[in-house]
């Protein structure tokens, strides 16, 4: 599904990946661990193609096709989907508004037809029942005020609707209490699947106890240092990342 | 002035040696000589067969206007404007009937299309013959007839001064006066025509008064005047102007607009302006300077002014109310945009007459490109203005790092009872905020638009439906080219 090839890329002319190489296939869910300043941020941006992620060696292939060109909303229109740490307040638009704007764009994109408001407002509803997500939530501007719970729910609400085909979660258990890191990690076990690869950052372990990852990495000086089991997770939270880092050093 | 020599010659092409030599009242010839004198004024009048008073009227206008000087408070940037260097009156034409739509530029249907015009209203605006399906002329009849049984009285300016003379001269000039403000002035002095209602005692008029079923009659020209009166106990709802692009050949307009609201009376008045704002790089475009004003005369009454400024290259725009009638209501909504080189300087002053006046102010100001925006407003509450409130709020939306906008509110109070609330922010659209739509598949344009939509939320949902529709288009199609 996602195969990343010694990718080296720049932040304001200051290089963070230092060639990052990663093979993710359809049905596996892959974790990415690293201590602060490793990288994990940089590389979810540059997947979901954020301006001034400047790419300078290496490539991406997605679904066997590079996307390094590709503005983010091409790639989102393709399935790749960035459920960001902090997600952005949108003053004035409502959460419905904007999800419904969305998925129209993608569907657009892709040549689908468009849903109509009834249509969108019965789907929406549907995909919001698990994740708690009533209307009152709906009929506010998105992330507007919301609670750090809220907003992670919302990210997860439009990972849903869009049914993206890859995905990234940066972060997604900052700033959860443990009861809205379950509803939230709910929300992700229920979008496995054999057609989707999932790609969840984190700088806790704590967040894997619930989205059980297949694959873990370790990400430290812009490069993947160690990959492994379950297992490689848990012995992080032990022993921390120093001795790994210098062991692979 | 680049610009004005364009407009010039534009004007130029089409003949005008044949009054060369001066000319008293030729009403066979269809302009008016370069310039402006008191000639120019007994021109129009007579080439309108107006009565004496009305050309009385125009020329101690145009005396006053002889003695006043140019404004220029407000934050503009434009070269002076030669008034002896134009055209003030020419016939009004009709514009050149197109056969079918393939004839239209197709830039413009473009526009239309984005627009979500229908088929039969784009062929109307764009002067093309129109069908049985889309019978203009049936439609404005049975208009016309609809408006005669609610005994509403909706025409030409120069047809009230024909039919109505007594209504027109009762109230022409009593709530913009003949001297109020140089450009006000001028109009006074010159204007062409334009639109005048009145709507008897406890009649509620029984559909949207639009200035659209008049928009192909005839250019009205760019010194429009508008008179309207809502008798006690009446409601009028009125819509001028029309989202579709609008270009001129003339550069400088100066329109006034009177509202007068007599007891228990409203009148909601709402406007999309879209005249044509020049190139990318400020080139051309109308200089707008407009006089609106509405006088809650009675008590109870209530005036409602709604606006969507998209257009021009340069709005000098103050609609205001003077709540004389105890328990009068004074409404502005408004949506200013400027992208590229526009100026915009607009707002709204309440005068706060009567007992227990209320007032509420709600602008939206958003700056793109190299755009300066400003809000001005006046909240004036005086001495006898027991229990006035106000409600202002002032929010402006930047994008891009290169415009501007500026909050000027002017707040008096002689009134110790008055209650003034004055909100404002100034935001910005970050690249957090285009990168987290993006990246979700909404392309930026269509992100700022979205942005903006809710940005101006409260503003839109005061227009009519129809107009609501539009304008939200509106909004996104203006912004068209101000990101990356």
């Amino acid at each position: 599904m996602l195969e990343i090839r010694n990718l080296h890329v720049e932040v304001g002319g200051k290089e963070i990946l230092k060639g990052l190489t990663l093979s993710i296939p359809a049905g596996e869910v892959h974790a990415i661990m690293g201590p602060n300043g490793s990288g994990k941020s940089t590389l979810s941006y540059t997947l979901a193609g954020r301006d001034g992620y400047v790419v300078t060696s290496g490539d991406i292939l997605y679904q066997g096709e590079s996307i390094i060109g590709l503005l983010p909303e091409q790639r989102a229109a393709k399935g790749v989907f960035l459920a960001l740490q902090y997600p952005i307040e949108i003053p004035g638009v409502t959460t419905m508004t904007f999800l419904r704007t969305a998925l129209n764009a993608q569907r657009k994109a892709r040549g689908e037809q468009l849903m109509d408001a009834a249509q969108f407002l019965r789907l929406v509803r549907a995909k919001g029942k698990t994740l708690n997500v009533n209307d009152e939530m709906l009929r506010r501007p998105l992330n507007a005020g919301f609670s750090g719970g809220e907003k992670k729910r919302a990210e997860i609400l439009q990972m849903a609707l869009f049914e993206p085909k890859f995905a990234v979660l940066d972060e997604t258990d900052s700033g959860l209490d443990i009861d809205a890191l379950k509803l939230v990690a709910e929300g992700v076990n229920a979008l496995r699947g054999p057609d989707r690869a999932m790609l969840v950052i984190t700088h806790y372990q704590r967040l894997l106890d619930y989205i059980v990852p297949d694959h873990v990495h370790v990400l430290a000086g812009g490069r993947i240092i160690k990959s492994g089991g379950r297992e490689l997770a848990l012995e992080l939270e032990k022993s921390g990342y120093d001795d790994i880092i210098k062991a692979a050093a | 002035m680049a610009a004005v020599q364009e407009t010039i010659d534009t004007v130029g092409t089409l003949q005008t040696d044949k009054y060369k030599y001066g000319f008293v009242t030729d009403i066979e010839s269809d302009r008016a000589p370069k310039g402006l004198n008191e000639d120019t004024v007994r021109y129009i009048s007579a080439a309108k067969g107006e009565p004496q008073w009305l050309l009385d009227w125009r020329l101690e206008a145009f005396r006053r206007w002889k003695e006043m000087h140019e404004p220029n408070w407000a934050k503009l940037r434009y070269p002076t404007i030669d008034f002896q260097d134009a055209y003030y009156y020419s016939a009004p034409r009709r514009k050149p009937k197109l056969n079918s739509l393939d004839e239209v530029d197709p830039d413009l249907l473009a526009t239309y299309a984005k627009l979500g015009i229908p088929l039969g209203e784009q062929k109307l605006l764009a002067n093309v013959a129109v069908d049985a399906v889309f019978d203009s002329v049936s439609v404005v009849t049975t208009f016309k007839e609809k408006l005669g049984e609610a005994g509403v009285i909706f025409c030409s300016f120069s047809e009230a001064v024909r039919e109505h003379p007594e209504l027109v001269r009762k109230y022409l000039g009593t709530v913009v006066p003949a001297s109020d403000n140089f450009y006000a002035t001028l109009n006074s002095a010159v204007f062409s025509d334009g639109s005048f209602v009145y709507i008897p005692p406890g009649v509620r008029c029984p559909m949207e008064l639009s200035t659209y079923f008049r928009i192909n009659a005839a250019e009205t020209g760019q010194f429009e005047r508008t008179l309207i009166i809502a008798d006690r106990d009446s409601y009028v709802s009125y819509l001028e102007g029309c989202t579709a692009p609008q270009r001129d050949e003339n550069q400088l307009h100066a329109a006034v607009v009177e509202l007068v609201a007599l007891d228990n009376a409203e009148i909601k008045y709402s406007t999309v302006q879209n005249w044509y704002p020049g190139d990318e790089t400020g080139k051309g475009g109308i200089y707008n300077f407009v006089t609106k004003r509405g006088d809650c005369r009675g008590a109870h009454s209530k005036i409602s002014w709604t606006q969507v400024e998209t257009g021009s290259a340069i709005t000098w725009k103050y609609p205001s109310c003077i709540l004389r009638g105890d328990n009068s209501v004074g409404e502005f909504y408004s949506i200013a945009i400027a992208n590229n080189y526009q100026q915009a300087d607009t707002g709204t002053k309440m005068i706060h007459l009567g007992r227990n006046t209320r007032s509420r102010i709600v602008s939206k100001g958003i700056s793109a490109g190299y755009a300066q925006n400003t809000y001005r407003g006046l909240v004036s509450v005086h001495p006898k203005a027991e229990g006035a409130r106000n409600f202002t709020q002032c929010d402006s939306l930047l994008i891009g790092g290169h415009c501007g906008a500026h909050t000027v509110p002017y707040i008096e109070s002689r009134n110790p009872t008055a209650k003034l609330e004055h909100e404002a922010t100034t935001s910005k659209i970050s690249e957090d905020q285009l990168f987290y739509a993006t990246s979700r598949g909404i392309p930026a344009e269509e992100a700022i638009a979205l942005i903006v939509n809710g940005f101006c939320r409260d503003v839109l949902q005061q227009l009519p439906m129809e107009f609501a529709v539009e304008a939200q288009k509106l909004v996104g199609i203006s912004l068209e080219g101000s990101v990356g």
